[in-house]
Formats: C-alpha cells, sequence, structure tokens
C-alpha cells in the first residue's frame, strides 16, 4: 500500500514537471503582461523598467529555472495583477470552489442515485421514462443557458433567490464557509444546482444501466428465489455491486467539477477558482495561472488516490498492492 | 411575536418541537427580509485586483480605491480638474506648482492629514517590489517637493508641465503611519487602507464585493449613503438580471444587448454620457511595406499607400459613421472627428467626423496612383471595447466598397497588445481615454523618443515635426486658459493631416432603479457618493453638451429623443 502511494506520488510529480513547463511555456507565447497591466500612458523607459523588475526580460528557460527553483522552496511566486502570493490568492478562493462544486455533487448524489434506481427497477413505468427524458436534457443544455434560465425564472420572475455571488460566511476552523447561514444558503442554490445538473443525468443513466444490468445476475435471481425480501435485494445485492463505476465517476467528476466550475462561478459570479482562472488568463498572471493549474492537478491525484482506496472498501476483492499501480 | 407563532402552532403536539419549528421559521423569514435603506448596492463590471492605490493603474482598481482613498484634486464628470484636499493651486513660475491644501482633513483613524503624508504618497509609487508599474508615471515630472508650512505645499518639475494636475488626479494620499512598511495584504485586509475618502473599508471579499461603510467626518460632507457594496459581476446578462431582480441597486457598463429594455422598464433609470474614450484606426506611415497591405494579386506594392495623405483622407471618408454608430453600435457612440470627446480638454468642436462619401473617397485613392484599390488587413482586440470585432468588421465592408479589399483579424487583448506593440499590425484599431487632448496626442501620434517617453502608443509610428511642436507647446504651458487653445490647435492639426482615423467616442451607460439617479461621468468612473435619491419623474439622463454642437450626428438626435 505504503510502496504503492509513494509511486503514485513519483507519478504525478513528474506531471507536475511537464505541466509547469508546458504551461509556462505557452503563457510566454502569448504575449508580455506588462504590455496589459502598464499604465496606458507609461513611457519607454518605465515599460523596460517594470518588464526587468518583473524578470520578464530574461530568457525564458532561465525565468523557467528561477521559477523551479523557487518552487522547490514552496515559493509559488507573487501575483502580477494582485501583489499578493499567487498560492494565497487561490487557497483564498478554493473554499468557495470547493463548497459548491460539494454542494453540487452531493445534489447529484442524494438526487441521481435514488432516481436511477427507481428507473432501473421499473424500466417501463411513465416515471422511470420521465426521469429519463428529464436526464436527457440534463446532458443536452448548455450549462451556461441553464443558468440564466435559473436566474430568469427565480430571481428576475419569481423574486425567490438571489441571482449572483456568494452569501454571508461564517469560519469555520479558519475556512470562510456560506452554507451554514440562510443567506449563505440561498446564494447557493441555484449555481450548485446549474453545476450539478449534467452529473445529476449523468449518475441518472448510470445507475439505470447498472440497477437494470444486476437485476438479471444469478446472484440476485437466487437471492430472490431464497426469499430474500425485495428491499433487501436492491439495498445490498443490487446497490453495493453497481456501486464501483459510480464511485469511480464520481471521483473522476468531482475532480472535473472543481476544475471547471468556471462557467457556473462566471454566470452567478461566484467568487471561485475558476473566475481568478478566468481573469489570471486575461492579464497574463503567469504565478497565479501556473499555481491554479499546479494545485489542480494536485486535486486530481488526490481524489484518484480516495477513489483507488475506496475501492477496497466496496470490493473486497479488490487489493491494493505495489506490484500492482 | 415568538410566543403569538408558538399559538398558532398549537397543532404541533411537543413544545419543543414547536420552538424548534418557530426558530426554523424565523431563519427563513430574516433571509428573505431585503436589504435595509439608505444602502447602496452597485454591480461593478470588472474586478479590483488590489487595494494598495499604487500597484496598479487600472480602471477598475481605481474606481474601489478612490472610494476610500482621495486624490489632490478630482476630475468633475466632465474630465476637468476641480479642487479636492488642493483647493487652489498657483504658479509662481512656470517650473513651480504652490498647492493650497484644504485644512482639518482628517484620515479614517482620526489622525489630520499632513504634507507629510502627501510628500510619502507621491513617493510611494517609485519603491513598489513587484508592482508592474503605472503610477511612475504620474509622478516621473516631480523633481523636488517642498513643504512650505502646513498647508502649503510645493511641487517642481524639471521642464514646465501643463497637465500636473490631470496626472496627479489618480495618486491617491495614503497615511503615512499605515502604509508605511505595508504589504499588499495589508491594504487587502484594511489595516493599510487608511484614506481620507468618502468611505471606509469594512469588508474585502477578492472576486465577490467590497463593503464600504461611510466616513462621517468626511471633508466634503458624509455621504447619503450609510453602507455601500461594490458587488463584482463581471457577466454581463448576470449583471442586468441583478439589476432587475433587485438584488442590486445600479449596474454600471450596461451590455448593448439589455439596453432597449430597460430604456422601456418603469422601475429603472439611465443615466449616459458620451465616454472619453475614442476608438480610432492606427495606419502604418513608417514602413515601406507594412504588414498585411498588398496589391490586389497579392505582391507587396512598391511603396507604403498610407504615407500618402490622400489614401488617408480616401479611408476616412469611405467610412459611414453614423451607420457604424447606429446599427452596429446601437446607439452607444458618436461619430468622431476629434482625438478627444466633446467634453475633454483640447477638443475642437469646429472639427466634424468626415462625411460619408464613397465616390470622393474612390476619386481620392485614384489620384494618390490607386485606382483598383489594394488590400490590407485590419487588426482589432475581440474583447475590449464595446462591439469592437463588429466595429472592424463593417469598417472593412465600407473599405472594401471604395476598392481596398480588407480582412479582419481579431483577437484576444491579451495576444493583441503584445503583438500591436511589436509593430506587427499595418492597421490595427485602439480604443483611448484622455484628459486632455496635448496627453493622448503624446502618446498616439507624436513621433516616438523613448527618453521623453513620447510616442508609446503611436503603433503607425507616424512623425511630423510640425505636430511635435504643437504638442510640446500645449504640454509645457501651465496656465490652463493658454493651453486650452494649444491643445486644440494640435488636435485640429492631427485631424487636417489624418495622423490616425477617428471614428468614434463611445457611449457609457448606467441603470439604476427608478428611484435612484447618477451624474454620467465622461471618464467612465462609477462612485457611490455620486448616487442621489430621485424624484419619480422618469427621463433619461443625457448629458448631451457636445452632442448639441454636433447637430449633423445622429447619435445626438437619438440621444436627445431618448429624453
Amino acid at each position: 500500500m505504503l510502496l504503492y502511494i509513494l509511486r503514485r506520488l513519483a507519478q504525478s510529480s513528474l506531471v507536475l514537471l511537464v505541466m509547469s513547463a508546458l504551461v509556462f511555456a505557452g503563457v510566454y507565447a502569448i504575449g508580455n503582461p506588462v504590455d496589459i497591466l502598464i499604465n496606458p500612458q507609461a513611457d519607454q523607459a518605465e515599460i523596460a523598467r517594470t518588464t526587468a523588475a518583473l524578470g520578464l526580460d530574461k530568457p525564458l528557460p532561465l525565468q523557467y529555472w528561477t521559477f523551479l527553483h523557487n518552487a522547490l522552496t514552496g515559493e509559488l511566486g507573487r501575483s502580477f495583477a494582485s501583489n499578493v502570493p499567487a498560492i494565497d490568492l487561490i487557497l483564498q478562493r478554493m473554499p468557495a470552489t470547493v463548497e459548491l462544486a460539494l454542494s453540487a455533487m452531493v445534489l447529484a448524489i442524494v438526487l441521481g442515485i435514488p432516481l436511477g434506481l427507481w428507473a432501473g427497477l421499473r424500466p417501463d413505468s411513465i416515471s422511470a421514462r420521465t426521469i429519463m427524458a428529464g436526464s436527457i436534457l440534463g446532458f443536452s443544455l448548455p450549462t451556461f443557458w441553464v443558468g440564466l434560465m435559473l436566474i430568469m425564472v427565480f430571481s428576475v420572475w419569481l423574486g425567490w433567490l438571489p441571482p449572483t455571488g456568494r452569501g454571508e460566511t461564517v469560519n469555520v476552523l479558519g475556512i470562510e464557509m456560506s452554507f451554514l447561514t440562510p443567506d449563505g444558503l440561498r446564494h447557493l442554490l441555484m449555481p450548485a444546482l446549474n453545476l450539478a445538473l449534467f452529473k445529476l443525468a449523468l449518475l441518472i443513466r448510470l445507475t439505470r444501466a447498472g440497477t437494470r444490468e444486476a437485476m438479471v445476475q444469478d446472484y440476485v435471481r437466487f437471492a430472490r428465489a431464497k426469499g430474500v425480501s425485495e428491499r433487501r435485494i436492491v439495498r445490498i445485492h443490487v446497490l453495493k455491486n453497481i456501486l464501483i463505476p459510480i464511485v469511480t465517476v464520481i471521483g473522476l467528476e468531482f475532480g472535473s467539477l472543481i476544475a471547471f466550475a468556471i462557467v457556473t462561478e462566471t454566470i452567478f459570479a461566484w467568487p471561485g477558482m475558476g473566475k481568478l482562472l478566468i481573469d489570471s488568463i486575461n492579464v497574463l498572471d503567469r504565478p497565479v495561472i501556473v499555481a491554479y493549474l499546479l494545485v489542480i492537478v494536485v486535486m486530481f491525484v488526490l481524489i484518484n488516490l480516495v477513489v483507488d482506496v475506496l475501492y477496497t472498501a466496496l470490493d473486497p476483492r479488490v487489493r491494493i498492492q505495489g506490484a500492482r499501480a | 411575536m415568538s410566543a403569538a407563532l408558538e399559538k398558532i402552532l398549537v397543532f404541533v403536539p411537543d413544545r419543543h418541537v414547536r420552538r424548534l419549528c418557530v426558530a426554523v421559521l424565523f431563519w427563513f423569514v430574516s433571509a428573505l427580509v431585503p436589504a435595509t435603506a439608505a444602502e447602496l448596492r452597485i454591480g461593478l463590471s470588472a474586478d479590483v485586483t488590489t487595494l494598495d492605490p499604487h500597484f496598479v493603474a487600472a480602471q477598475p482598481n481605481l474606481t474601489v480605491q478612490m472610494h476610500i482613498f482621495d486624490a489632490l484634486v478630482r476630475i468633475d464628470e466632465r474630465g476637468r480638474v476641480v479642487p479636492g484636499i488642493v483647493t487652489s493651486w498657483t504658479n509662481p513660475d512656470p517650473l513651480t506648482w504652490e498647492l493650497k491644501l484644504r485644512p482639518g482633513v482628517k484620515f479614517h483613524d482620526g489622525s489630520e492629514l499632513t504634507p507629510e503624508d502627501i510628500v510619502f504618497s507621491l513617493e510611494r509609487p517609485l519603491g513598489i517590489k513587484g508592482s508592474p508599474g503605472g503610477f511612475t508615471t504620474y509622478v516621473r515630472m516631480i523633481s523636488a517637493k517642498q513643504i512650505v508650512d502646513r498647508h502649503t505645499l510645493r511641487l517642481k518639475t524639471s521642464a514646465p508641465y501643463g497637465p500636473l494636475l490631470e496626472d496627479l488626479a489618480h495618486v491617491l494620499i495614503v497615511s503615512r503611519r499605515a502604509a508605511q512598511n505595508a504589504a499588499g495584504e495589508d491594504f487587502d485586509s484594511g489595516k493599510a487602507a487608511v484614506g481620507t475618502g468618502p468611505f471606509k473599508l469594512a469588508r474585502f471579499a477578492r472576486g465577490d464585493r467590497v463593503s464600504l461603510t461611510r466616513n462621517d467626518g468626511y471633508w466634503g460632507g458624509a455621504s447619503a449613503w450609510h453602507a455601500v457594496t461594490l458587488r463584482m459581476v463581471p457577466n454581463d446578462p448576470t449583471r442586468t438580471a441583478a439589476l432587475l431582480s433587485g438584488e442590486l441597486d445600479a449596474i454600471e457598463n450596461v451590455p448593448t444587448a439589455d439596453l432597449a429594455r430597460l430604456k422601456k422598464s418603469q422601475a429603472h433609470r439611465l443615466a449616459q454620457t458620451t465616454s472619453w474614450r475614442t476608438i480610432l484606426l492606427h495606419l502604418d506611415q513608417h514602413r515601406t511595406v507594412p504588414p498585411g497591405v498588398t496589391d490586389k494579386s497579392g505582391k507587396p506594392l512598391a511603396s507604403n499607400p498610407f504615407k500618402d495623405v490622400r489614401v488617408r483622407q480616401a479611408l476616412s471618408k469611405a467610412l459611414n459613421r453614423h451607420a457604424i454608430a447606429d446599427r452596429v453600435m446601437e446607439g452607444l457612440a458618436l461619430p468622431a472627428g476629434n482625438v478627444v470627446s466633446p467634453s475633454v480638454l483640447g477638443h475642437d468642436p469646429d472639427l466634424r467626423p468626415d462625411t460619408y462619401d464613397p465616390e470622393g473617397a474612390k476619386k481620392l485613392l485614384a489620384e494618390a496612383g490607386y485606382p483598383n484599390g489594394f488590400v490590407m488587413t485590419l487588426a482589432t482586440p475581440n474583447n475590449r471595447y464595446i462591439n469592437d470585432e463588429q466595429v472592424a468588421q463593417a469598417c472593412a465592408q465600407m473599405f472594401s466598397r471604395i476598392g481596398i479589399t480588407t480582412k479582419v483579424d481579431a483577437m484576444p487583448l491579451a495576444a493583441y497588445l503584445g503583438k500591436a506593440r511589436n509593430q506587427e499590425f499595418g492597421v490595427a484599431l485602439l480604443g483611448w481615454g484622455s484628459l486632455a487632448a496635448d496627453l493622448a496626442l503624446r502618446s498616439l501620434v507624436a513621433t516616438p523618443t523613448p527618453e521623453k517617453g513620447w510616442g508609446t502608443w503611436n503603433w503607425a509610428r507616424y512623425s511630423n515635426p510640425g505636430l511635435d511642436k504643437l504638442v510640446e507647446r500645449s504640454l509645457t504651458t501651465v496656465d490652463v486658459k493658454k493651453r486650452e487653445p494649444f491643445a486644440r490647435e494640435a488636435s485640429a492639426y492631427a485631424a487636417r493631416d489624418v495622423a490616425f482615423v477617428p471614428l468614434h467616442y463611445q457611449v457609457v451607460t448606467w441603470a439604476m432603479r427608478r428611484s435612484l439617479d447618477y451624474t454620467a461621468r465622461t471618464d467612465e468612473f462609477t462612485f457611490a457618493f455620486d448616487f442621489r435619491t430621485a424624484g419619480e419623474n422618469r427621463e433619461t439622463q443625457t448629458r448631451a453638451e457636445g452632442v448639441a454642437k454636433d447637430p449633423g450626428s445622429a447619435v445626438g438626435d437619438k440621444a436627445n429623443r431618448a429624453r
């Protein structure tokens, strides 16, 4: 197990290295951030002085080397635009994004698995057909459009929910959380629902397919012949067996929820990391862009690790060994 | 109240459960109660990156910072310098500015503003580590600072420099005690964000909002708003929706698409004025073969056609500016003939935008030796100015109509600016906002001279000693009454020589609840302290000076109709 984790970490560092080099070169190729950030009235001498002060006049490999050197000592650089360490900027905004993504995931799981199960158990009923038709909508409607429609209906017409921003927060163990205040919940509901929609549809389809497949398996038929109650069959025999692919997908999708909540964050003016990334790309704030992507890669690696460990809990046949990996 | 509620809930058997129900009910109700009175919630269209007022000179940052800090002088809604902390100024000689300070100005922490704070604030921009700069530009002309007494400060420049106060209007005054050893984080947390402005910082939630409370001891009189929330809502439809839903009281930069709807709405009011931003085309007048310019078969031309003033005139005449303003900009533009917009210092009202005359343009092209026209590429950003790419497309079609086949090369600003600075474009679109014509001309068309800081944005590398002389004369005149005609003259000279092709001045729009009113500002700034409660009469506020002076303007007519 330990060897397995160590190996995973070694692979991940390689990914981090390659990715940081790619991002570094990519941002360099787009242009010079000083061109965007500097006062339009600045003279040539000031532009040159500023470029030099930010170290942007040096050749790219040297800049990258300096970055690597600093990164190894835990210093990811200060944001060009914000005058604070890039990693602080990201960590400051991370709770908002994680909160949003978690809420969306919880919504998707709490609604998606029961609905999918229902549809899988009674595939021909009208309710199941309705659920499946709804899931097609969830798949095919673009997030930005659904978000705007939600705002239009619930904020502008009905006036029930606030259209933008994050509500009041409370400090829990040093982290600003908004889902614990009524105002925060009201702000959270629409963006979380919007973000959950696609995952919800995905989980419904996945659960339904798994259920239908499991219901005709020998062990279910045997259990039924033994006279096990239908509820117990569904809970113990079906659900537990179809959970493995579902957990994998939830794990992968959770990573992408965090990394790509950008559209939802932009529409609902949610102060998360995605919005930070877009803003940073617009002004070529390289330290923030690189740090952001590094954080995301680390997060993906961790989530996958957790998923692997979860497998062993769900299926005793799966054993994590050093030799596998 | 809660006891009464408990009685109503008598059907709930258990007393504790009943109490819980009441608590939950209160919790919901408290969440539904709208914001209190005398609170103003404004939706801004761009994010503030830092509250350190000397770190980066960006308008979205200054917008927020100017609520907390004051500059020495202010800019009024027309773009003219008016007294602020400095109540009056004189020039004992052209190199000296003697500034009289307003007595009794206090910082948010109660300490009095001293000339030492001002000297510190004027020096601080030069020493911030890792700053992408910007403010150095505004203070570099000052060669010496001299504190005469508690209320008098003398600034010396090494050469006569007229626009000093326009520059200083952007340099905010911080408390030396609070800001001396402060890092960026200290400003964001509020520790160092101690100013003399009309509001105090309550909380800065990055990317979301800035909460402000009223400074009751403000020297200009306490604001009518006890509390102000500046919300960052960069997404256009969301900003409008937040106003429509009542979540926000006012928004800036109303998207073109929502303008008609808000204009019709009985519950809202619009405030509009001509912005200081002039949209113009730079034409490469330096190289023999400008990038993207060829003859019809794709071969390079023998000489640079833009060096011939007749070709530049033809390009200007080919443009139907009224059509662009009316159709492409949906009324959010005013055809331009000047480098600066109507209320700005140095605008020459006699300079009309060139009239649309495709036949005349063709004739001029033929005279210049291009009877069949040529091919060129027009570069434009696609995320910076109002409908920028569409404007460029419309121009390209109009140029193609007189025989100059034009392609449009559009890209995001982040990629655009670097390329433009490297002179990779033959024809490039640019928007420029300035407080004075001489300042604009210095950056845009003065001969690029790194030592003097001239021509930084002269992508065309236009060079004309006659114009340079006029710009120099205007910039070195410290008496604004004399400087204004000089600036106007330079403006006219540049227009006559078609140093660049002006397209239009943007029109900037705010939308707010009908119960509010706002004095629309030419410099596009959104200030909470300029919002006030209004009577019930509903009208679109359109300040139309310049619009009135421009009777031929379709937008002027449209704006007047909107009244």
